[in-house]
């Protein structure tokens, strides 16, 4: 087999092992509230469990971002990126549930 | 595979596409930069549904307003499209032929169709429930981070079409398959926002 077909079968390979494993971290928390009858406690810990798992798992599958090999200036604006998303969300979250107890 | 040979994050093209190739490096790294400003787009929204999230003013909630059929079916259909771009992408990449690089995407245009048709169908089911976004701040919340998605998801089908036309017309010369690595990270971008949609809105308000 030359190392083109071998290329071909591992990028085809990346996208459907994407599609599965995303296919099960959506039938889980699906399957979970329409049928399931875990609680609603229950399901917002699966529901939000799968969702980050998933995540990561579209970003290496399907946008083949990969710790070790990608180009060190896309990491890092990657990774700055998600800092910032980390603290603006972090931070709102923590600042409105913070006045909202104390508004209780 | 060589383990450096790597130029950006994505499906690289390979070296046996020379020029595009090469010109890949800068241009989706600034893709990239767009990319992760629209996420922080996102997140801004969503965090602002988080906060919102009880916020419902007396008015109806997601147990009457969502449809969880509805929902279970839109996101098949985009995770599905994502899959099938991303066979786009590899034919693309390996060489097949241009008709097979065409049919990929019109699938995916298809399902994309399918997705905006029942979303627009959620969005008039909710107005007809009392649903409109003036109701309460949970409403407004919903109805931005669901139509900002739904609207970069239509202007990413008018992309498809484009490019279709593109493939089609022009064959896949260098810069088309330029412009189809970057749309097929928007699109693959999208239903990642989607998961963080279906989950956080539709799963819990349903739950």
């Amino acid at each position: 087999m030359s190392s083109a077909d071998q290329e071909y079968r591992a990028d085809l390979r990346s996208y459907v092992i994407g599609l599965v494993v995303a296919v099960i971290l959506t039938a889980i928390p699906f399957y979970a509230v329409g049928f399931g009858g875990y609680g609603v406690r229950t399901d917002f810990y699966i529901i939000g469990l799968c969702a980050l798992v998933q995540i990561p798992m579209h970003f290496r599958f399907f946008l083949h971002i990969d710790l070790s090999r990608s180009k060190r200036d896309d990491l890092q604006l990657i990774l700055f990126s998600f800092l910032i998303v980390v603290l603006m969300v972090g931070g709102t979250l923590w600042i409105l549930g913070s006045e909202k107890m104390r508004m209780m | 595979m060589s383990a450096t040979g790597l130029r950006h994050p994505g499906l690289n093209l390979g070296p046996a596409h020379g020029d595009a190739h090469e010109a890949a490096e800068e241009i989706v790294f600034g893709f990239w930069v767009f990319l992760m400003s629209d996420l922080v787009l996102f997140s801004a929204i969503f965090a602002t549904f988080a906060t919102m999230v009880d916020a419902t003013a007396g008015g109806p909630d997601g147990h009457t307003l969502f449809d969880f059929k509805s929902a279970a079916i839109e996101t098949g259909a985009l995770l599905l499209s994502s899959f099938t771009f991303g066979m786009a992408s590899v034919s693309m990449k390996h060489g097949r032929e241009t008709r097979s690089v065409a049919l990929w995407l019109g699938v995916t245009l298809l399902l994309a169709f399918v997705f905006l048709g029942l979303e627009i169908n959620d969005f008039l089911s909710m107005l007809a429930k009392g649903g409109s976004p003036e109701r309460s701040g949970f409403l407004s919340a919903v109805w931005l981070l669901v139509a900002t998605h739904g609207t970069h998801v239509t202007f990413g089908c008018l992309w498809i079409v484009v490019m279709l036309i593109q493939v089609l017309k022009l064959g896949l010369t260098s810069d088309v398959k330029l412009r189809l690595l970057r749309l097929a990270l928007f699109w693959h971008f999208l239903d990642i926002v989607w998961v963080g949609i279906f989950s956080f809105v539709y799963l819990r308000g349903l739950a």
